[in-house]
C-alpha cells in the first residue's frame, strides 16, 4: 500500500512544480486576503480555535463562582479590575461570562469555527472542484466574520460589560440599558457583531450550497457524495433558510433599542418610570429567535454527523452502514429542525394545544436520530479498527451524542419540560449532544484532516492523551449536572445557597468546577500538538489513512487548483473498505471497475 | 519571590514534558512503529482498546454510585396533585432511555474493544441490511409515539381551563421580588396599568375600580391544601418565570402578555415539615428567566395552609387601600389625569 502512495506523490509533484510558474503570488494574495478555499477554511480553523479558548477561559471563570460561591478570587483582580469587587465577581459580570461563553461557543467556534473549517476545506477536494464557486465571497465571507469577531472581543473590554441578557437576548432585558448594564453598549455591538456574523454566513453558505451543485467532478453523482458533503450541504440549506430570520429579529430589536419602535415592548415600568412602549410582544422575539435558535443547533451538529461518519466507516475499513438511510436521516432532521422551535417555549404561556403539536413534532426528530446512531454501531461491528486519535474522538462522539441526546426525548415531552425547563438539565443536555459532542466532532476533523491541510501528521500519542483526558472531564463535567437540574437548580444563578431547596451539591459543584479546569487544562495539550505539528510535525504521505475519498488523491501539500493534472473522474462510491476480493482494504473513487475485477459485485461487472 | 519560584517550577515542569514528547517521538521512530499506517501499532491498539473498556465499566460503576448517591437530594419533596403525573412520567420515561442508553453505550465500547486492529485479519463488507434499518427504524417510533402519547395526556390535563373555584393569586415579577395581590372578599382582582405604578402602588392597581377595594397584597402567598390555586402571573418590566419546585410549577413572568397556571397543592407546609424532618421547611418561589443582577435572589415564600387555617388567615387580611388610604386621595386626582390622557389617545387614535 505504500508503494502506491508514494508513486502518486511523485508524479504529482513534477507536475506540481510546473503549476507552481503559473502564479506568483505576494503575500497578501497567498496567505491574508487569499481566495484559496483551503487557506480560508485555516483562517477560519485559527479564528475557532481561538475563540474556543476564550470561551472556554470564560467558563472556567464562571465555574470558579459556582464551585466555590463562598470563597474570593483577590487574583483574579488584576485581570478584571473592577469587575471583581472585594474578590467577589461582580453578578452583572457572572451574566455577562455566561452569554458571552454562549455566543461564542455557539456561533463564532461551533457555526463559524466548524463549518468554516471543514466545508471550505473539504468540499471542493472531496467533490472534486479547483475551488470554490466564488473564491472571493469565500474570502469576504472570512473576513466579514473576522470584523464580527473583532466588535464581539472588543465588547469584552467596555466598562459597562459585554451584553449580559444570556445567548439567547431576550428583551426586553436585552432592550433595556436600565435594566442591566451589559444591555448599553455591549448589547449594541453584540448586535452589530452578529448581524456582520449573519452576513459572513450566508456568503459562505450560498458558496457551499452553488459549489456542491454544480461543481461536482464527472462520475460524482449525488448518491456518489461522502456523507461530510451531504452534511455540510444540509448545514449550508439550513443556514440559508434560517439566519435571515435572526437577522429580522436583531433588526427589530435593534430599532427597538435605538428608535423607540415597540416591536417586542409592552406595558414597562422600569427605574422608576413608565416606559411609552405598547403594543409589542416579546414572545415575537423568542418565536423568530429560536426559528433560528433551533436550526442552529442542526447547524453545529450536522456537520459533525459527516466527519463522525466518514473518519468511523475508514478507521473501521468498512462500508458506513446503510448509505442511504444515513442520508434520508439527515434530510429528516433537517427538515423537521424547521418545524420544531416553539419546544424551546413550552413555559412562555404560549397556547398549550401549540405545546402539543411542537411535542409531537420534537419526539418525531429522535427516530432519525436513533437511526444514526444504531448505523454507526453497525459500521463499528465486525470491523478492524483503527485507533487513530481521530477515531478515538469519532467513538466518543457517538457515546456523547447518545447520552445527550436520549434526555432530549425527556426534554422535548412538554408536561416534563415544565419542571425541568431553564435548569441544570436543559444544560446538561445541550452540552452534552450539542456542546462536547460538537467539540469532538470537531477534534475528530481536526486531527484526521491535519495531514491533507498541513502536509504534516499529528502527534498521535499527544493526541490520544488529549483525547482522554477530555473524554473524561466530559463526563465528570456533564453527568453530575443532571442530578442537579432533575433537584430543579435554575441556570443562569449566581448563587443557589439563598435558596433552602437548593442549598444541597455543594460538593457536588466543587467537583464540576475542577473537571471543567481539567478540561480546559488538557485543551493546551492540544493547542502544543496542533502548532507543534504544523512546523515540526513527521510528514504526511499523500493518503495516510488508507482512505478513499478524493482529497487524499491530491499532492501532500495541494497547491491552488488542487490537483496539479486532470480533476480525477469518480467511478465509485467513497466506502469501497474491505471489499471482498480486493487486495487492499480500501479502493479509492476514483478507481474505474475495469481495474478492480476481482471484487466487483455482480450489478458492478456492467460498469467494468 | 514565591511568585517566581512557581513560575520557574512550573516553566521546568512544561520543559521536563517537552523533552519526555521527544523522547517518546525518537523512541518511536527507534522502534520503527511510525513505519506502519497509523492506527495499526499493537501496543498503541491494546492500550487504546483497553482504556475503552476501561471507561464503560468504571464510568458506569461512577455513574450507577454517584445516581445512587445524589438520589436524596436530586429528588425535591413532592407536594401537588399533577406533580405526581409529571413525576411518575418523568421516570417511566428515564426508565425507558436508560435502557437504551445502557444497551448503546455497551454496544459502541464493547464493539469498538472487540474489533479492534488485527494485522492478519479483514473487515467485513456488510453495506446495508434493509430489514435490518425498517426494524430500528420502526422500534424508536413506536416507543416515540406511546411517549408523545402519554406527554399530550398529562400536558393537556395541566393545561385545561382552571375550575370556577379555584383560589385566585396575582403574582407579578419585578426586577428583583415577586409583588403578590389577592382578589379580596368579593373574587374579583381590580383593574391595574403599568401607567399606575409608583413607590406605594407597586402593582399599579387601578383603585378608582371598585373590585380593586378589597384587594390585599400580603407578603407572602397562602394557598389552601387540597383546593385549586390559580396564579394570574405578570411582570412588570422584563421577562421573570414563576418557579415552584416542589409543585412542579413553572410559567413565565412576561411583561404586556398575562399568563396563568393552576395546580392543586396537596401536602401543608406542617406536614412537609415533619415529613422531612425540617422545622425551617418552607415552600419557595424562584425566578427561572435570567431577569439581571439579582436574578438569583428572587426568593418568596409560599405557605399551604390546611382549608381552615387559610380562611383565617384570609380573615386576618385588611384590604391594601385601607392600609394605604393617602394612595386614594392621591389617586383620585391620577384617574382625572389618566381619563384626559386616555381621551387624548382616542383623538390620536380617531386622527390616525
Amino acid at each position: 500500500m505504500s508503494s502506491t502512495d508514494i508513486s502518486i506523490n511523485k508524479d504529482v509533484h513534477h507536475a506540481h512544480e510546473e503549476h507552481d510558474h503559473h502564479h506568483d503570488q505576494n503575500f497578501f494574495e497567498k496567505y491574508i486576503f487569499s481566495q484559496d478555499h483551503k487557506v480560508i477554511a485555516k483562517q477560519f480553523l485559527f479564528g475557532g480555535i481561538f475563540w474556543g479558548f476564550v470561551g472556554g477561559f470564560l467558563s472556567v471563570i464562571f465555574r470558579l463562582q459556582l464551585g466555590w460561591p463562598e470563597a474570593t478570587f483577590a487574583f483574579l483582580e488584576p485581570i478584571f479590575g473592577g469587575w471583581i469587587v472585594n474578590g467577589k465577581l461582580d453578578p452583572e459580570f457572572y451574566l455577562a461570562l455566561v452569554t458571552m461563553h454562549g455566543t461564542i461557543m455557539v456561533f463564532f467556534v461551533l457555526t463559524a469555527g466548524l463549518s468554516g473549517t471543514f466545508s471550505n476545506f473539504l468540499i471542493p477536494l472531496q467533490i472534486g472542484a479547483r475551488d470554490m464557486a466564488s473564491g472571493f465571497m469565500n474570502m469576504l465571507s472570512f473576513w466579514i466574520f473576522f470584523l464580527a469577531s473583532i466588535i464581539m472581543f472588543w465588547s469584552l473590554f467596555l466598562s459597562t460589560g459585554p451584553a449580559g441578557g444570556g445567548w439567547t437576548v431576550y428583551p426586553p432585558l436585552s432592550a433595556l440599558p436600565q435594566a442591566i448594564s451589559g444591555s448599553g453598549m455591549g448589547m449594541t455591538m453584540w448586535l452589530v457583531s452578529m448581524a456582520l456574523f449573519i452576513v459572513s454566513q450566508l456568503l459562505g453558505g450560498v458558496n457551499y450550497i452553488t459549489t456542491v451543485i454544480n461543481l461536482r467532478t464527472k462520475g460524482m453523482s449525488m448518491t456518489k457524495l461522502p456523507l461530510t458533503i451531504w452534511a455540510f450541504f444540509l448545514t449550508a440549506i439550513l443556514g440559508l433558510l434560517s439566519f435571515p430570520v435572526l437577522f429580522s429579529a436583531a433588526l427589530l430589536l435593534i430599532f427597538d433599542r435605538s428608535f423607540g419602535t415597540s416591536f417586542y415592548l409592552s406595558d414597562i415600568y422600569i427605574a422608576g418610570e413608565a416606559l411609552a412602549n405598547t403594543g409589542g410582544s416579546a414572545i415575537l422575539f423568542q418565536h423568530l429567535f429560536w426559528f433560528l435558535g433551533h436550526p442552529e443547533v442542526y447547524i453545529v451538529i450536522l456537520p459533525t454527523f459527516g466527519i463522525v461518519s466518514e473518519v468511523i466507516a475508514t478507521n473501521s475499513r468498512k462500508p458506513i452502514f446503510g448509505y442511504r438511510a444515513m442520508i434520508g436521516s439527515m434530510l429528516g432532521i433537517s427538515l423537521l429542525s424547521f418545524v420544531v422551535w416553539a419546544h424551546h417555549m413550552f413555559v412562555t404561556g404560549m397556547n398549550p394545544f401549540l405545546g402539543s403539536v411542537f411535542m409531537f413534532l420534537t419526539l418525531i426528530i429522535a427516530v432519525p436520530s436513533a437511526v444514526k446512531v444504531f448505523n454507526w454501531l453497525a459500521t463499528l461491528w465486525r470491523g478492524n479498527i483503527r485507533f487513530t486519535a481521530a477515531m478515538m474522538f469519532a467513538i466518543a462522539f457517538v457515546s456523547l451524542f447518545i447520552s445527550g441526546g436520549l434526555t432530549g426525548i425527556i426534554l422535548g415531552n412538554s408536561a416534563l419540560d415544565i419542571q425541568l425547563h431553564d435548569t441544570y438539565f436543559v444544560i446538561a443536555h445541550f452540552h452534552l449532544v450539542m456542546g462536547a459532542a460538537a467539540f469532538f466532532g470537531m477534534f475528530c476533523g481536526i486531527y484526521h484532516w491535519f495531514p491533507k491541510m498541513f502536509g504534516r501528521m499529528m502527534d498521535e500519542k499527544l493526541g490520544f492523551v488529549h483525547f482522554w483526558l477530555t473524554f473524561l472531564s466530559a463526563y465528570l463535567v456533564f453527568m453530575p449536572m443532571h442530578y442537579i437540574g432533575i433537584a430543579g437548580f435554575p441556570r443562569r444563578y449566581y448563587s443557589w445557597t439563598g435558596f433552602d431547596a437548593f442549598n444541597t451539591f455543594t460538593d457536588l459543584n466543587s467537583f464540576i468546577s475542577i473537571a471543567a479546569i481539567l478540561g480546559f487544562t488538557a485543551q493546551l495539550i492540544f493547542l502544543f500538538n496542533f502548532i507543534y505539528s504544523i512546523f515540526k510535525g513527521r510528514r504526511a504521505t499523500a493518503n495516510p489513512w488508507h482512505s478513499n475519498t478524493l482529497e487524499w488523491t491530491t499532492p501532500v501539500n495541494p497547491g491552488h487548483g488542487n490537483w496539479p493534472g486532470e480533476i480525477p473522474t469518480v467511478y465509485r462510491w467513497p466506502y469501497d473498505y474491505s471489499k471482498p476480493g480486493a487486495p487492499e482494504d480500501y479502493i479509492p473513487q476514483n478507481v474505474p471497475f475495469s481495474q478492480t475485477q476481482s471484487s466487483n459485485l455482480p450489478y458492478e461487472r456492467d460498469l467494468e | 519571590m514565591i511568585t517566581f519560584a512557581i513560575g520557574l517550577s512550573i516553566v521546568l515542569l512544561l520543559v521536563i514534558l517537552f523533552l519526555l514528547f521527544r523522547i517518546g517521538t525518537l523512541a518511536s521512530i527507534f522502534r520503527g512503529s511510525t513505519q506502519r499506517a497509523v492506527g495499526t501499532t499493537k501496543t498503541s491498539n491494546k492500550v487504546n482498546g483497553a482504556l475503552l473498556l476501561l471507561f464503560l465499566i468504571g464510568g458506569g460503576a461512577a455513574f450507577a454510585w454517584s445516581f445512587a448517591d445524589a438520589w436524596d437530594d436530586m429528588n425535591q419533596p413532592l407536594a401537588s396533585v399533577h406533580g405526581a403525573w409529571t413525576d411518575s412520567l418523568f421516570w417511566t420515561t428515564m426508565i425507558v432511555i436508560g435502557i437504551v442508553f445502557v444497551i448503546t453505550q455497551i454496544l459502541l465500547f464493547v464493539y469498538s474493544y472487540k474489533y479492534q486492529h488485527k494485522d492478519e485479519k479483514r473487515a467485513y463488507y456488510y453495506p446495508h441490511n434493509n430489514k435490518l434499518e425498517i426494524v430500528w427504524t420502526m422500534i424508536p417510533a413506536v416507543v416515540m409515539a406511546l411517549l408523545v402519547f402519554a406527554g399530550w395526556k398529562t400536558w393537556a390535563n395541566i393545561t385545561s381551563a382552571a375550575p370556577a373555584d379555584a383560589v385566585v393569586v396575582e403574582v407579578m415579577g419585578k426586577q428583583f421580588s415577586w409583588l403578590v395581590r389577592y382578589p379580596g372578599s368579593d373574587g374579583k382582582l381590580g383593574e391595574a396599568n403599568v401607567h399606575l405604578i409608583d413607590a406605594t402602588n407597586e402593582m399599579g392597581v387601578d383603585f378608582s375600580d371598585p373590585n380593586a377595594m378589597d384587594d390585599f397584597m400580603p407578603r407572602e402567598i397562602h394557598v389552601p391544601k387540597g383546593k385549586p390555586v390559580l396564579l394570574k402571573i405578570r411582570s412588570r418590566d422584563v421577562i421573570h418565570s414563576v418557579f415552584l419546585p416542589h409543585f412542579r410549577v413553572k410559567m413565565d413572568a412576561v411583561p404586556g402578555m398575562p399568563t396563568k397556571f393552576w395546580f392543586v397543592p396537596s401536602k401543608s407546609t406542617a406536614e412537609m415539615r415533619t415529613e422531612t424532618g425540617n422545622a425551617e421547611f418552607n415552600y419557595e418561589v424562584a425566578c427561572t428567566e435570567i431577569c439581571g443582577r439579582g436574578h438569583f435572589a428572587m426568593r418568596f415564600i409560599l405557605v399551604v395552609d390546611e382549608p381552615e387555617e387559610y380562611e383565617e388567615w384570609l380573615a386576618s387580611q385588611t384590604p391594601f387601600i385601607e392600609q394605604n388610604p393617602q394612595l386614594l386621595t392621591k389617586f383620585t386626582n391620577d384617574t382625572k389625569d389618566q381619563v384626559v390622557l386616555e381621551k387624548s389617545t382616542e383623538e390620536v387614535k380617531t386622527e390616525l
